[in-house]
């Protein structure tokens, strides 16, 4: 399934400067591992040494949160959008 | 002008006597004559006591537009002064404010904006030791604040206390906004249990912020906190909107209660608020990311060899932005190309890096060693520190 998957401003950097990108997938896990095989450096700002996805990293297929349906098993379909969203604190200065 | 001897009292003021002058009434008319406000609408926003912790970019729009319609208490704490850097967003503060405490900055303002309402200030630090005390008073908060501990600290006050607890959080050009602490609605730490280890997330400062963002961001927390008082429209409860102001796009995601969230959850294991400074310092799986061991040398040393005529390469790891603003003539290889770039440097040659203010080139540094580089320096405070100690026409930024 070709699914789009956004990157959030503050790991753009380590995805070519690309807002999304286009990977072919059947799981939200397949989305991702193609995306960091793809950028080698965006691997360690969502995974942990053993490969599990970051606390402060959350990862939605449309509009729903992974860990709320099969996590890194959810299944995708043709142009769903995986979303990647991490935490944010900036706000006073 | 009209006096204030005949007042205009609501059929069935919701709490009390509560009631509107002739003059608010001129004042708020426009709310008036609207049916989703109305006598009754104003009367809430009359009797409503908001506690907006923290006042810069996103307090600012908040205070300005709850103070407009008419919030009868507004808490605002801050610990922090106006500085120069503050005005391309905080736009509570004129240029005549910097150095002032942000706090009576902001009281100032919004006191001209609207005589009619209290204005608490707090010219402090929220704690735990003093969170549940200072927030106790107010309906509802609403959070400004920038740092990770705090909007924690922040959230698990809120839930303790049964307060909503309005987010909005911010970077570069990129908002986060809803409504957390609503009754059956997720809390900050269903969405996030744990913080990023310290550094992985820059601050504005470090990052940058589009300077209206915050003003974006902020005027959306206010309206959700007036929807809130109203008791009108459909609040952000248990939807987290995400606006991209470079795209235009706002998007929404689905908000979860988590059933086994510590603090809200049916089986909460946090019933008082804790350290947060460890929380976010120590907790995750990860370590936090620290350098340490590295070499530096201070812009006068630099300078020196430099005269001396030394054989120094300078390294630039910044972008090619920042170079543009001012440069110390380096070669340019900004932080995240250096893994891919790294054959462009002589490792038999002497190597200073440096960036803004000795941080990102500090990482360098500590790749390149790991790297094999041997006669590699941190340039200690960057250009910084290179403007206040040898070069003063060179701008800081």
């Amino acid at each position: 399934m070709a699914v789009k998957v956004i990157i959030p401003t503050p790991l753009r950097a380590y995805a070519g400067k690309q807002e999304s990108v286009d990977v072919q997938a059947a799981t939200v896990g397949e989305a991702l591992l193609g995306l960091t095989s793809r950028f080698g450096d965006l691997k360690r700002h969502l995974f942990t040494e053993e490969g599990k996805l970051r606390s402060f990293v959350n990862v939605y297929v449309n509009d729903e949160d992974i860990r709320y349906l099969q996590k890194d098993q959810t299944q995708v379909r043709e142009g769903d959008t995986i979303s990647i969203v991490p935490s944010i604190a900036g706000g006073a200065s | 002008m009209p006096t204030k001897t005949k007042t205009l009292t609501a059929s069935h003021a919701a709490q009390g006597a509560a009631s509107l002058s002739n003059e608010e009434v001129l004042r708020y008319s426009r709310h008036l004559i609207m049916p989703e406000v109305g006598m009754d609408g104003q009367l809430k926003l009359k009797q409503a006591k908001v506690m907006c912790i923290g006042t810069g970019g996103l307090g600012a729009p908040l205070g300005l537009y709850l103070a407009a319609a008419g919030v009868g208490r507004i808490g605002l704490i801050d610990f922090d002064a106006v500085d120069f850097t503050n005005l391309q967003r905080q736009v509570l503060f004129g240029t005549s404010d910097v150095g002032r405490p942000k706090i009576t900055a902001a009281a100032d303002r919004l006191r001209n904006l609207n005589p009619e309402i209290q204005i608490d200030t707090f010219e402090a630090h929220l704690t735990s030791e003093n969170a549940l005390d200072i927030l106790k008073d107010y309906d509802i908060i609403v959070d400004g604040t920038d740092n990770f501990p705090t909007r924690y600290l922040v959230n698990d006050a809120c839930v303790l206390l049964g307060k909503p607890n309005v987010y909005g959080s911010i970077f570069r050009f990129e908002g986060q906004v809803t409504v957390f602490g609503y009754p059956g609605g997720p809390c900050y730490r269903c969405l996030y249990p744990e913080p990023p280890p310290p550094g992985l997330v820059p601050s504005c400062a470090e990052g940058g912020v589009l300077g209206v963002l915050p003003g974006i961001v902020g005027t959306i927390q206010a309206c959700e906190t007036l929807k809130l008082i109203i008791g009108k429209g459909e609040p952000l409860v248990g939807r987290l909107l995400l606006f991209d102001a470079l795209g235009m796009k706002f998007r929404e995601l689905k908000l979860r209660k988590n059933p086994e969230c510590p603090v809200c959850g049916e089986h909460r294991t946090i019933t008082k608020l804790i350290d947060y400074a460890e929380f976010c310092g120590i907790r995750g799986e990860e370590a936090p990311i620290t350098v340490t061991d590295i070499p530096e040398m201070t812009p006068r040393e630099l300078k020196e060899r430099l005269d001396r005529g030394d054989d120094l390469f300078v390294l630039d790891v910044r972008e090619p932005h920042e170079y543009q603003i001012c440069n110390l003539n380096g070669h340019l290889i900004p932080l995240g190309e250096l893994s891919r770039r790294v054959h462009e440097l002589d490792s038999s040659r002497e190597i200073v890096a440096h960036c803004r203010s000795g941080k990102r080139s500090a990482d360098a540094v500590d790749f390149l060693r790991k790297a094999g580089f041997r006669k590699i320096w941190n340039l200690k405070g960057g250009i910084l520190a290179w403007s206040d100690e040898v070069d003063p026409t060179v701008p800081k930024y």
